[in-house]
């Protein structure tokens, strides 16, 4: 196998890891305010859909990034008010924003199947100019993959060096406590979810405009819900959730490997190491992991009227 | 606060009237938001409307198509409903459903030569062996503290569809097709009736129905496990076999998610294929949890669902719609009933 091929893996790999990456960060933003959004996947792929149309429709694919992240920002405020607003149940209010993005992603995407776009352009990887063209070509990558890591580190900073972050993360701990400190426990979770779909938005963006560049239905293929348990594997951390989403990235790879190298594995059997191996390190952590989750994950918060 | 006003004085209408009437203004309303989105995509609502309920209760076809429908779903159901007493969250439906139809049909393939009054049963305990050992994982680690179900459902119903087209990928595809395994025989497919696509699987789906309500309201066991869900701990204190009741519970669970899963492939499709199921097991959660997990409620609402998916087949066709469009106006009349606008002063879910 040559040095060109096992690159060639890498890179790929990065491609795909990239989208879940952002996902992974707009949910680990709303699990510390408390909320789960088990709609990620609808989520997801509305942004998806949108993104692309937009790209095709201006061909400008940042203009279509930024569509995507809007969109992404009000799918996550349906779920806000239903969970907030209506104090519904988070799970179920999940579920259904999930049906409501399957649907809405098939209507809006529809006439732009199998269109093509003005990809975001790629710039090569700083450093590495000389090398012949053929490496040099692998490690081109958009703007959104070389803002990835930066962005973990933001997001970082974000919820645990501001008095933002501080409060966002004591209303996923205490919504209570919090109001008695002041705090508004409705709008910090509406602001969270905003954040939290900005951030699903940019990963779906990635997915369409830059990764695929396509639109189909059910593009993304379960991202949504890889995310879910990434946030758990991650420990409910943005840093941590860089590792998480190169595990799920090392997994693709590992396949991509294994096929190129003429290794008979099934794919669908290796599709599963990411979700098992979160659920063996939720094992492992036994009731040690429920320490680091947010304490009213999930609980309605009915205020203090 | 708003929900405090009350829109007709109480106990000047009985509770089963009042629900009817609560989930019919709730269904007005997600299909005049849905009327919209149509009217948007430049559709003639009031027609797709009317295309889509002559199709479903216009005609007794039609209707016998909406309780085809309804079938997973009303099982799937169950399978979070039983759970949920003892304060299990099940969200794992869709892979127990999915490792259910797979031992199913492991079973449809293997003794394919067996007559059917042996095959059907054997696919049924097969099926309902899946989804219990699907089911038995998530519920062994949180009986014993170690991991909340709510994750490792989540997770494992992942894996579970990956499972499937491992298998048939590997080892069950037909010759002429990689996606799917070949048509079972008829000795393994249940019967269906009165000519149309309605199989024994509804009998299942009523009996189970049925059995829940009776459990949940006249054995010692529907008691206990009542008494598991109000307060785990009083529950154990007074000699209630605590684990044991998670353990089992969600394995039972899980079973019944399994012969769902069995109903489909055996009675519905009468083949296994690549993501069969598209979401049974998180529609079933959803219905659970709007209809309370109450037995009556988890009937109706599956039938409005089943209505809803079923005249949706319709539109795809006659309005050049993608069918996943249907699942706007599904998560409309979802959004509508976990909203619980309050002039319809419904329960907390």
């Amino acid at each position: 196998m040559s040095l060109l091929s096992v690159l060639g893996v890498l890179s790929s790999a990065i491609f795909s890891g990239i989208s879940l990456l952002y996902t992974t960060l707009g949910e680990v933003v709303d699990e510390r305010a408390g909320i789960v959004n088990l709609g990620l996947e609808g989520v997801l792929l509305v942004s998806a859909s949108s993104g692309f149309a937009v790209t095709v429709v201006t061909q400008n694919p940042f203009l279509g990034v930024l569509v995507a992240m809007l969109v992404g920002g009000l799918m996550n405020m349906i779920l806000g008010y239903l969970v907030i607003h209506r104090q519904a149940n988070q799970l179920a209010s999940g579920l259904a924003l999930m049906f409501f993005g399957f649907g809405l992603s098939a209507l809006i995407g529809k006439p732009y199947v199998g269109m093509k776009i003005n990809p975001l352009p790629r710039i090569p990887f700083p450093g590495l100019s000389s090398l012949p063209r053929v490496y040099s070509s692998l490690f081109s990558f958009d703007i959104l993959i070389y803002l990835s890591i930066p962005m973990a580190v933001f997001i970082w900073w974000l919820l645990y060096r501001t008095r933002w972050g501080l409060g966002l993360r004591a209303v996923g701990e205490n919504a209570d406590t919090a109001f008695a400190s002041g705090r508004d426990p409705r709008l910090i979770r509406y602001q969270a979810l905003f954040l939290g779909g900005l951030l699903a938005g940019l990963g779906a963006a990635h997915l369409s405009i830059a990764y695929t560049m396509n639109w189909t239905e059910y593009m993304t293929g379960g991202r949504g819900f890889i995310a879910v348990a990434l946030v758990i594997f991650s420990r409910w951390h943005p840093l941590r959730a860089i590792v998480g989403a190169l595990l799920f990235s090392g997994a693709v790879a590992f396949q991509l490997l294994l096929q190129s190298s003429g290794v008979q594995v099934s794919p669908f059997l290796l599709d599963t190491i990411p979700y098992i191996l979160t659920l063996l390190v939720l094992i492992a952590w036994g009731g040690n992991g429920k320490q680091s989750a947010p304490a009213s994950l999930g609980r309605v918060y009915h205020g203090s009227e | 606060m708003l929900q405090n006003v009350k829109p007709f004085p109480p106990g000047s209408y009985s509770p089963l009237l009042s629900s009817i009437v609560r989930y019919l203004l709730m269904a007005l309303m997600a299909l005049f938001l849905f009327g919209i989105i149509l009217l948007l995509s430049g559709q003639n609502a009031i027609l797709s409307y009317k295309d889509m309920f002559v199709s479903t209760l216009g005609s007794l076809y039609g209707f016998s198509e909406v309780l085809v429908t309804m079938i997973p779903i009303v099982i799937t159901a169950l399978a979070v409903a039983l759970p949920a007493r003892v304060g299990l969250i099940n969200v794992g439906g869709e892979g127990q459903l999915y490792i259910g139809a797979a031992f199913a049909t492991w079973g449809a393939l293997t003794f394919q030569y067996l007559p059917s009054w042996i095959l059907l049963p054997l696919m049924m305990l097969l099926g309902m062996f899946g989804g219990a050992l699907w089911a038995f994982i998530p519920g062994y680690l949180k009986a014993i503290g170690l991991v909340n179900e709510t994750i490792t459902t989540l997770l494992m119903n992942s894996i579970a569809p990956k499972i499937i087209g491992f298998l048939i990928f590997g080892f069950w595809h037909s010759a002429m097709d990689t996606v799917k395994t070949a048509n079972f025989v008829p000795a393994a497919r249940l019967p269906t009736f009165f000519g149309t696509r309605i199989h024994l699987g509804l009998v299942f789906a009523l009996l189970l129905l049925g059995f829940f309500w009776f459990i949940m309201k006249y054995t010692r066991w529907g008691l206990e496990m009542r008494a598991i869900g109000g307060n785990p701990q009083a529950a154990r204190r007074n000699g209630i076999p605590l684990k044991g009741y998670l353990i089992t519970v969600m394995c039972i669970g899980g079973a019944i998610a399994g012969l769902a899963g069995m109903a489909q492939v055996s009675g519905f499709y009468g083949v296994l294929f690549l993501n069969f199921s598209s979401g049974l097991g998180f529609m079933g959660f959803l219905i659970c949890w709007l209809a309370g997990g109450e037995p009556l409620g988890i009937f109706l609402m599956s039938f409005i669902i089943a209505i809803i998916t079923t005249g949706g087949n319709l539109l795809q066709l006659t309005r050049d719609l993608p069918y996943a469009v249907i699942n706007i106006l599904l998560a409309l009349t979802l959004f509508v009933v976990l909203a619980r606008p309050s002039f319809f002063e419904g329960r907390k879910a």
